[in-house]
């Protein structure tokens, strides 16, 4: 009787450390995540910056934008979509831009960074795992940056929206035709699609081998990243004389060539036209493939974190 | 209890050996001084015993293998590897914050009081600050976690010498207690001799000597010599002799005070001087044996 209620003790301290240990590593993860933003305040300050020049840009064009929508023909009402929401997709394209920028710098960065202000020796004499380190590394390019992204591209649309609605009045343009021929909640939708499944999913391959060679390089990370993809797509090119590697990295690499919902090859598909093809884009083997290679690399990221001393 | 066990500890680069199979026991309550030249193999000894490198031999520290169990073991271990690791970027404020987020054992409030003490704002980013407030920030943070071992490499490099004595200082008089162990490695041997309790030389990766202080005090003394007596005293052996000012002044080991006393005056002769003499000692020897 003792007996057992001294195992039942000790299997509840057990579970209760085993919740400890559980509680303090989300804690960990947290709270490196928090100072990855900490550390690369650029992430969120560049896009809003993105955002602003380009807001500044929208009221310059203003006029020309407003030419363009009187000037539309009621013959060819398919022409509508494409100049109504023209401004809405530039900004949108524009963030798009700067978050395929911003996530390489960041990845070529994320584990070199504090190699080489040595500050790794801080952080190392805390109680968290290399393993919590590189996944909240990850979740930057992974998380934070798509959905920051997203969330900035929707204030800048919805400040567009505000000076559309003040200056479309006034200049003899009925409002409710454009409101309806914007469709912007199918819009946001199809962004949300398009930068999860495009720029998250389908390029992580690539983000993660940055990571990787950033946690291995002794300098230069971004240049030791592209140095096999120089010389494995130069010798295809001397040896077959094509170039698919190069254009399967590059591709990866801005999002192109997912097959998300590319049917007709629309620069910004997001249109309310689009084809949403959500099953082929799962059911792509390279969709899958990349994913397990993403997670090689992770592994070695942090294996490499590990062993790797400061520059 | 022993904090820190090791048995045939080696770590190696290639073909320089770092650290040469040392055995070492270090038990709960003491401040360890780890004094050798550069090179010696101090850092890469450290290194190991903080899980940052992996390593050959048997090691526990506070029964943990530091390699495999790194994030566990730092929860009682803290270490200020160097000076100036403390990201630049990081705001004193963010830096309290995200201890207390990480640390289970950080306690802030102590940290806080720690340095208002200083002249240090939370505002201030770490880049803003001296070498010396860094310093301080760095063992304000360290100092507020309930550790069981802390251990110090080089922690006031290019530090000038107020800071440097306020440091150990700070660790005596706030921190260091009979539960807690501490290990330090400094060139600055002379300020620590009044903080160890024990004493440890290694020079090519292998423990010259391994003494507490109170053994130090009773077995060496430093006799500054007669001029008439000293063929006398070198007949006793020393293991160190210097020049001052016209004085020479004899390292003994382990000799009888009694026959020292009339040789001159006798004190307890400084690490440096140990140091030099158990080198030197050390160095001859091993050319004898080559020979």
């Amino acid at each position: 009787m003792n007996s057992e209620s001294n195992v039942l003790r000790e299997s509840a301290l057990e579970s209760e450390r085993v919740a400890t240990v559980t509680a303090s590593q989300t804690w960990s993860f947290y709270w490196s995540v928090r100072r990855e933003i900490w550390e690369n305040r650029w992430i969120y300050i560049g896009q809003l910056a993105v955002a602003g020049v380009f807001l500044v840009g929208f009221l310059f064009n203003m006029t020309r934008w407003l030419d363009k929508m009187r000037g539309l023909s009621t013959t060819d009402p398919a022409k509508y979509w494409e100049t109504v929401s023209l401004p809405y997709n530039i900004g949108a394209g524009a963030l798009m831009g700067a978050l395929i920028l911003m996530t390489i710098f960041y990845s070529s960065e994320a584990l070199y960074g504090e190699r080489r202000d040595r500050s790794i020796l801080f952080w190392k004499s805390l109680p968290v795992s290399d393993l919590t380190t590189v996944f909240a590394k990850a979740s930057i390019p992974l998380v934070i940056l798509p959905l920051l992204t997203f969330g900035i591209t929707i204030a800048l649309h919805l400040i567009m929206l505000l000076l559309s609605s003040i200056v479309l009045p006034a200049s003899g343009i009925s409002l409710a035709w454009w409101w309806k021929e914007l469709a912007i909640f199918p819009m946001w939708g199809m962004l949300l699609y398009h930068i999860l499944l495009g720029h998250v999913l389908w390029p992580f391959p690539v983000y993660c081998w940055l990571i990787l060679v950033s946690g291995w390089a002794r300098r230069a990370p971004l240049l030791w990243a592209a140095l096999p993809v120089v010389v494995i797509g130069g010798l295809e090119k001397l040896i077959f004389g094509t170039a698919h590697f190069a254009a399967i990295v590059g591709t990866r690499l801005i999002g192109g060539g997912a097959p998300t919902d590319v049917t007709h090859g629309e620069m910004f598909p997001t249109g309310p036209m689009t084809h949403l093809t959500p099953l082929r884009y799962l059911g792509a083997p390279g969709l899958w493939i990349g994913l397990v290679v993403a997670a090689a690399f992770l592994a070695a990221a942090i294996r490499m974190r590990r062993y790797r001393d400061p520059v | 209890m022993s904090v820190i066990e090791a048995h045939g500890l080696r770590k190696a680069f290639g073909t320089t050996v770092a650290v040469d199979g040392i055995d070492l026991r270090v038990d709960e309550g003491h401040i360890l001084g780890l004094i050798g030249p550069n090179g010696a193999g101090k850092t890469t000894a450290l290194n190991a015993i903080l899980g940052l490198t992996p390593y050959q031999g048997e090691l526990k520290v506070l029964g943990r293998d530091p390699w495999e169990e790194r994030e566990q073991l730092m929860r009682d271990v803290c270490f200020i590897a160097d000076v100036a690791v403390l990201p630049r970027w990081m705001r004193v404020s963010h830096a309290l914050e995200y201890m207390a987020g990480v640390h289970p054992r950080f306690d802030r409030t102590r940290a806080e009081g720690f340095l208002e003490k200083t002249s240090i704002s939370q505002h201030s980013k770490v880049r803003e600050l001296s070498k010396g407030m860094v310093v301080q920030l760095h063992l304000a943070l360290v100092m507020a976690i309930d550790a069981k071992l802390l251990v110090l490499d080089e922690p006031t490099l290019g530090l000038d010498i107020l800071f440097r004595k306020q440091f150990y200082d700070s660790l005596l008089n706030n921190y260091f207690d009979a539960t807690r162990t501490i290990i330090v490695t400094t060139h600055q041997v002379e300020e620590v001799q009044h903080v160890l309790t024990d004493l440890m030389f290694i020079n090519h990766g292998s423990i010259v000597l391994k003494c507490s202080m109170e053994e130090f005090e009773a077995r060496y003394v430093e006799v500054m010599v007669k001029p008439e007596q000293l063929a006398a005293a070198r007949a006793l052996k020393p293991i160190y002799e210097r020049q001052v000012f016209g004085r020479s002044l004899l390292v003994f080991d382990q000799v009888d005070r009694q026959q020292l006393n009339p040789l001159g005056e006798m004190r307890t002769p400084s690490i440096a001087d140990l140091f030099v003499a158990v080198m030197g000692h050390h160095r001859g020897a091993a050319q004898g044996a080559a020979r």
